[in-house]
Order: structure tokens, then C-alpha cells, then sequence
């Protein structure tokens, strides 16, 4: 990332990192330069560099193994770390435990609770799986690719079209819809949550006109969504060729709607507590709106709106899993909801696969979201 | 020289024939929907053995949550068709629910359903039942051994619940013959009415079959008809007994059918027959060999994009036994049959069964004279865009003639096959409503929760 070479070079000490934001469950004891064994200046502005990067992507807690390894203070250190990684080592190996033990004891008529041992086992499977189907895929396009050779040999003038893969989905493909649907719903979200969140913000007027719609809209369940945008996005959507399918346009609008209005909120806040000398200047210096808008209004609630948009995205994956399972959009939902229909021995286990998947993936988005929002507030926030 | 002329001639001809028959399908990529049931097979293995791919088809298979929705995807066209139960292309032309168009060229099988009831159920019933000489319950068991069961949930005060897939399956037709032949009354259908409970002594209602079990063991039901693995499935969770197939209520039925929109149908109709083509060689390939294929198609079935049962439950019913009641295994060669006794053909006699079944229930209201009954029929099922895939197959040699019944102006003969042996012509629809024990007649309709006229 550019931004990661751009904080280099404003801020070369590794306490000028420590963004309120980012890290403020754990902030980093600061070290003085001068304690610090420095054989190699060059080294220690490499670490530094290190050590930017990883709280800035979110890795954070791997930043007191960094200093030790310079050669830091350790003991602060330890318990720095200690903090930061083995409490939560400690407590994901008790979780696993008491999983396992607790699993051997609920029967259901698909047969044991599965265990982490086959957790982990289906997940292997299904990685298998999904190289199996590359194979397939591969054998698929052979021969299309042969029949359309023969049919090209037949007659040159026919017009050959090479066809996708039409076999199931893998379940990496799966996940890889699931993020494309909660991604396009979250873009269409920020796209009009931000503007209206601007207006809310700069007009009271606009506020209170919009404050009452919000409110009664942001409490509704996906599931009270989705039969609403089924029929209209199937009266509306007509065409012979369709861009995108129909399940995936249900998704994402569903996902748009329900994490519209946490951004729609923050924005609001975010522009309404601008500081009133700067817009006072602004008023002196006689700036004209738009660059009242660009220059004061978006940077000062950025911080806000990168807030918003992050509890959206979180919301709108937790709803994309719902709006799949209903509209049979083909993502992880939907591999949930077959599993449940399958009702195999291996069912339970490659659900708790998914309910895995969701909970990491969910987690790293909430990563990339901070991470963008370290990028671009750093230094932006006065 | 007129050697050389005829050749060309013959050439000509022969080319002609084969530009006819060989030209491609007008739309290549489809996407085809199905439920869960081992009687999707012929879309899995014409998928999985390249029958599609032959008829230069590109096809994705998709299963669906439940009837409603596939019925609902397939009318916006977001499938392009898919696998339905026999009634519903029938009661959308008659407007029970959605009214739309939908047509079939190809019934994809016979029989494959059971019902199954809860083991507490089973166990008030099981003191009825005559035993064989081995000591077990000896079969077809008449719905009538559900009395003591009935009376037991009467006094106690609580309602008797079984649940059928769909307003207009096949199951539920099965399940309401196999009640009303046994004297226990499935309930009526009126205008007023959609749930079908009016004057019942066993409130029917729908369940996706997936679920089944599930619901059954919650105790939600207590019994209910469906497709299979959903019956033996019950037997390896422990949750019920499946105990009467519907070969024995009606000794092969057809099922399920292969329906699109009539749109589709006038729009592209090489894709249509090579479709039709294609299910016909999967339903060769099942019932070859007398079911030494059998084995595969379950391995196949039990993989997760398709049912996804264990294979073990799949081979169970798909390999020629059944099982009912725990280790109570019996021959049951029959009752899957994806392609012999002419199963693929729409005989527009079977159409004409279903829509007396409306009828006989109350969800076609008002009494149709016998043409209504033919009209109907000929507007949904399509045996000539069969005849037309058999006839295709025969001359590329990947079927042979003897196996179709190409003859055929669409009625089968007349029967008596039934677990009540009330005989049942296709051709005379309004006597057979006549013989039927239980159910609306003549010009009879329900009008205030009673059954009134003559």
C-alpha cells in the first residue's frame, strides 16, 4: 500500500504511530530511542518501518515480538505480549476444549455435535472438493473447446461461443460470491448513505425531515426486506441478457438497505460536530461551498464516516448470510441452507465450517475497514 | 450418369435430414432447478454423464428451497425449467395458486413416495396390523390401522397433524387416497379454504421435504408423505416408520415431471427436445442393465450439490429394497422406475388422474364436464415433442424403438392397480370421480364448511 511508504516518511518514530483509533485497547509502552541497543541505525529504521505497518494493518500485537527482537526492554515487553497473544492463545485452546468435550455429549438425529477434530477434517474436505472442481472445470472447457473445434472444422462460418463452467459451485466460490454480493450491497449503501449523511449533517432543515424515516428503517429485519425486493426487482429487472442474476441483485439490495443507516447516522454526526471556528474562518476567508465541502466539512468527519461505514459493513455481512439463505443467492448462505437440507452425517460439521468462515471472514473485513481508516485519517484528524 | 444423379439426390436428402436433426439448440446455457429427492436423478446424470453436453447443452443444476419457489423461479424465468411435481404444471394452468403456463414433454418417473408416521403413532397403530408368517406387519397396512391412534388423540383433545410437500403434489394426493380408501377423511379444499382442513379428522398441511424429518421429530407432525431419502431417513434418525409406499396405493404412478413455460417451450423449441433428449438417455442409463447402474446414481445423489443424504440412505430405496421399521428390509424392485413401463411419456391420462383429485377435494370447486378434463390435459402435456426426442434418439441409435410407445394417442389403459381396486379409466373422468369412496361428486361443492348438493 502507498499509504504505508507515505507514513514513513512523516513519521519515522514508532511513537508517532500510536493512532487513537487503531490501537487504543492496547497502547504500546513507549520506549525512548536512546535505551534501545542501536547497532544498526539502519536496522531500527527498518523495524520501525515493520512495526508502522503492523499496527497500521491490524497486526499490532506482534509489535512488542518486533521490539524484543531489537532488543528492547523485554520484561514490559512480556507483558506486553502476553496481553496482546498468549491471553487469547490461552483462551481459544480453553474454548477448543470445553467445544470438544461438550460436543460428545449432545446426540442429534444427524448423529454427534461434531468436534473441532471433525470441524477440521470437513474443511479439509471441502478444500479437496474445491480442487476437484477446478479439476472438472478444466476438463469442461476441454471439451467445449473440442466440440467447438469440430464444429468449427464442420462448418467455418458457425459461430462458436465458449460457455462458463457449469458445474457447483465450490465452497471457495461460494465465499467469493458471498464477499462480491456484501461488497456491491456496501458500495450502493456508501453511496447514498454519505450524501444523505452530509445533507442530515449541514441542514437541520433536511435533518429533522429524514431523522424519522431513519429511525423507523434502521430496526427492520433483512427478512422483512427480501420478499419486498424480490417482486420488485423482479417486476423492474426485465432483460433478455442479464448482466447480473437476480438472486445477486435481491442480496445485495438487501444488504444495501440494511447497512445503509448506521453510515447515513455517523455521517450526520460527523459533519454536524465540525468545529464552528472553522467554518468561521471559512466564512471570513469567503471559501466558496464546495470548498468548504472538500476542504473542512469531508476531512474533519471522516473520521465519523469511516466509523459508519465499518458498522455498516459489518451489519450487511451478518444480513448477506439471511438474504442468501432466502433468495438462494449462490454464497455462503445458501451452502448453509443446503447443508441443513441434506441432513448427511457430514452436514452439522461443514455448517460449522461456515459458521467459522462467517465469523473470520466478518473479522477481517472489520481489519480492512480500520486499516482504510487508519490510511486515510492518519494526519488528516488536526 | 443417373447413378450419379440419384447418389446426389440421396446425398441431398440425407444432408437435409441431417441440417433437421442436427441443428443446435437456439439457448445453450441453461440453469435448471430441483429438490432435493433421489427422483431428480435423471438431471444428475444426464449433468454428470455428459448427456447434456452431447445435445450441445451447457447446464447448470441448482437445487431449490421448496416447491413454491421453484414453481415461482421458473415462471420469472430465472430458471429456464426444472423438476415439479406432477400437479403443478397442471395447477397453474388451472390457477390453484400462481396461474401460469407451464408445460411438460417429460415425466421423469414412477412411484418413489411413502408415508411415514411418528413412532409414537406406529406404536398405537401397530396392534392393528395382520402379521406374516414371519411375524411382521404384513403390507399394503390400510390407513384404517390409524383409528385407535385417531381416537386416541381425540379424547386427549389434541389435533392429528400429517404434512405433505405441496397443495397440489402428488403426495398429497396419495396420502388423502390412501386415508379416505381406509375411511378416515383427509379434509376438502374450497374457495374459503386453502389449508384443505374443512370437515377433517387428519388436519393435512405443507412441509418442504427436506424438513420433513426434522419437523417430525419436534413433534410438530405426526406423520407425513413424501419422496424419498426423506422416509428413510426417518428410520436412521429414529424418528418414525415409514409404512405404506405409494407403489402399493396406486402400483406406478407417475411422479415427477420435467416442466418450463410455455414461453420458453414456442421460443426455443430445439432446446426443449434436446432437453427432453437428454432426461430420456439418463432414464435409459438408471433402469439399464435391471439397475446394475443403480449404485453409481446413489454415490452420486448422496454428493453435496445433489441430495446430499448419506449414500447409505439413498441406496436404501434406490437399489431395488425398502426399509420399514428398523431392520424390516423388503424387495421392492419397483419402486424406483426412472425409464421402463413407458415412464418418460406425458400420457395425458395421468394428467387427467391429477385433475380429478382436484376435483374429487374440492380444489377445482365446481364440477368440469369430461372435456374440460381432456382440454386441460392437452394444454400442459406435451407427448408429441416427446415422440418427437424418442424418434431422434432411435434414428442416432442411443435408444430403440421397442422401448417407446410411440403408438399411443395418450391414454393408457384403463387400471384397476389401486390399494381400493376402484377401476380408473382416463378417459371417463367424471365416472371414475363417481366410483370414489370419499370426496366431492357430480355437482357437489362445499358451502359453509359442508358438503352440499348432489
Amino acid at each position: 500500500m502507498s499509504s504505508a511508504s507515505n507514513a514513513k516518511t512523516q513519521a519515522p518514530a514508532l511513537t508517532a504511530v500510536t493512532n487513537p483509533a487503531a490501537e487504543s485497547a492496547t497502547p504500546p509502552k513507549p520506549v525512548p530511542r536512546a535505551e534501545a541497543k542501536a547497532w544498526f541505525p539502519r536496522v531500527n529504521a527498518g523495524i520501525d518501518a515493520v512495526i508502522r505497518v503492523l499496527s497500521l494493518i491490524g497486526l499490532g500485537f506482534l509489535k512488542p515480538l518486533v521490539a524484543m527482537f531489537r532488543g528492547e526492554d523485554p520484561r514490559i515487553h512480556m507483558r506486553q505480549l502476553w496481553l496482546d497473544l498468549g491471553a487469547p492463545i490461552l483462551a481459544v485452546a480453553a474454548f477448543l476444549f470445553v467445544w470438544s468435550q461438550v460436543s460428545q455429549g449432545i446426540q442429534t438425529s444427524l448423529g454427534q455435535i461434531p468436534g473441532p477434530t471433525a470441524v477440521w477434517e470437513q474443511s479439509k474436505a471441502l478444500w479437496a472438493d474445491h480442487l476437484v472442481q477446478r479439476e472438472k472445470a478444466a476438463a469442461f472447457y476441454e471439451r467445449q473447446e473440442q466440440r467447438n473445434a469440430e464444429k468449427l472444422a464442420e462448418d467455418p462460418a458457425a459461430e462458436v461461443t465458449l460457455r462458463k463452467y457449469t458445474g457447483k459451485p465450490s465452497y471457495i466460490d461460494q465465499i467469493f460470491t458471498s464477499l462480491k454480493t456484501v461488497f456491491a450491497g456496501f458500495l450502493l449503501a456508501t453511496i447514498i448513505a454519505v450524501p444523505l449523511g452530509i445533507l442530515c449533517g449541514a441542514s437541520k432543515t433536511f435533518n429533522s425531515m429524514f431523522n424519522p424515516l431513519i429511525q423507523v428503517f434502521k430496526p427492520v429485519s433483512p427478512l422483512a426486506w427480501l420478499p419486498i425486493v424480490t417482486m420488485v426487482v423482479s417486476a423492474v429487472y426485465v432483460t433478455a441478457d442479464p448482466m447480473f442474476e437476480k438472486s445477486f441483485i435481491n442480496s445485495a439490495i438487501t444488504v444495501t438497505l440494511c447497512s445503509l443507516w448506521t453510515t447515513v447516522i455517523n455521517t450526520a454526526v460527523g459533519v454536524a460536530s465540525i468545529d464552528k471556528d472553522l467554518l468561521n474562518v471559512a466564512k471570513v476567508l469567503q471559501l466558496k461551498k464546495s470548498t468548504q465541502l472538500t476542504k473542512l466539512v469531508l476531512p474533519s468527519a471522516l473520521p465519523y464516516i469511516f466509523t459508519g461505514m465499518r458498522l455498516s459493513l459489518g451489519v450487511g455481512w451478518m444480513v448477506l448470510i439471511a438474504a442468501e439463505m432466502l433468495a438462494q443467492n449462490p454464497g455462503l448462505g445458501k451452502f448453509v441452507w443446503d447443508e441443513f437440507q441434506n441432513g448427511s452425517s457430514e452436514s452439522l460439521s461443514r455448517i460449522m465450517v461456515a459458521v467459522f468462515t462467517i465469523g473470520i471472514i466478518g473479522f477481517l473485513l472489520d481489519r480492512v475497514m480500520l486499516t482504510l481508516q487508519n490510511t486515510f485519517t492518519y494526519g488528516n484528524t488536526r | 450418369m443417373r447413378q450419379r444423379i440419384c447418389a446426389a439426390i440421396i446425398c441431398g436428402l440425407l444432408a437435409s435430414i441431417a441440417n433437421a436433426a442436427g441443428k443446435g439448440p437456439e439457448k445453450e446455457q441453461l440453469k435448471l432447478g430441483f429438490i432435493k429427492l433421489t427422483d431428480m436423478a435423471p438431471l444428475a446424470i444426464a449433468y454428470e454423464k455428459g448427456f447434456f453436453e452431447d445435445e450441445g447443452l451447457y447446464v447448470t443444476l441448482e437445487p431449490q428451497a421448496n416447491w413454491k419457489v421453484i414453481l415461482d423461479r421458473v415462471i420469472t424465468g430465472e430458471l429456464d425449467g426444472a423438476h415439479m411435481l406432477a400437479g403443478q404444471p397442471l395447477g397453474a394452468s388451472v390457477g390453484i395458486g400462481t396461474k401460469a403456463d407451464i408445460v411438460t414433454a417429460f415425466s421423469m418417473d414412477l412411484n418413489g413416495n411413502a408415508i411415514t408416521v411418528s413412532n409414537e403413532v406406529w406404536e398405537l397403530m401397530k396392534g392393528g396390523i395382520a402379521k406374516d408368517a414371519q411375524g411382521k406387519p404384513s403390507h399394503p397396512i390400510p390407513a384404517s390401522a390409524l383409528k385407535p391412534a385417531l381416537e386416541k388423540f381425540k379424547n386427549a383433545g389434541k389435533p392429528f397433524k400429517m404434512a405433505m410437500v405441496f397443495p397440489v403434489s402428488t403426495h398429497n394426493y396419495e396420502l388423502r387416497y390412501w386415508l379416505a380408501a381406509g375411511g378416515i377423511s383427509p379434509g376438502f379444499y374450497s374457495p374459503n379454504d386453502v389449508t384443505g382442513q374443512t370437515r377433517a379428522d387428519i388436519l393435512i398441511s405443507v412441509t418442504p421435504p427436506p424438513q420433513m424429518p426434522a419437523t417430525l421429530e419436534a413433534g410438530t407432525i405426526n406423520g407425513y408423505s413424501v419422496g424419498e431419502p426423506w422416509n428413510q431417513q426417518a428410520i436412521f434418525k429414529g424418528v418414525g416408520v415409514p409404512v405404506i409406499t405409494d407403489y402399493e396405493i396406486w402400483k406406478n404412478n407417475p411422479e415427477k415431471v420435467f416442466g418450463v413455460t410455455k414461453a420458453f417451450a414456442d421460443k426455443y423449441p430445439r432446446t426443449h427436445v434436446a432437453l427432453v433428449k437428454a432426461l430420456t438417455r439418463a432414464a435409459i442409463w438408471l433402469d439399464d442393465k435391471n439397475g446394475a447402474n443403480r449404485k453409481e446414481a446413489a454415490q452420486i445423489l448422496s454428493r453435496p450439490e445433489y441430495v446430499g443424504a448419506d449414500y447409505r440412505v439413498i441406496a436404501n430405496s434406490m437399489t431395488g429394497t425398502f426399509e420399514y421399521g428398523r431392520g424390516d428390509k423388503r424387495a421392492l424392485p419397483d419402486f424406483n422406475v426412472f425409464f421402463k413401463y413407458h415412464a418418460n411419456y406425458p400420457y395425458y391420462s395421468d394428467a387427467v388422474w391429477y385433475l380429478t383429485q382436484m376435483r374429487r377435494w374440492g380444489q377445482i370447486p365446481e364440477s368440469k364436464p369430461d372435456n374440460w378434463y381432456f382440454e386441460t390435459a392437452k394444454k400442459v402435456y406435451r407427448p408429441e415433442l416427446f415422440a418427437e426426442a424418442a424418434k431422434e434418439l432411435i434414428a442416432e441409435k442411443k435408444a430403440s424403438a421397442a422401448d417407446f410407445d410411440l403408438a399411443s394417442d395418450g391414454f393408457r389403459a384403463p387400471t384397476k392397480d389401486f390399494i381400493d381396486g376402484v377401476e380408473y379409466d382416463g378417459r371417463k373422468p367424471n365416472a371414475y370421480i363417481e366410483k370414489l369412496a370419499l370426496g366431492l361428486k357430480g355437482q357437489q361443492k362445499i358451502e359453509g364448511g359442508n358438503v352440499v348438493g348432489k
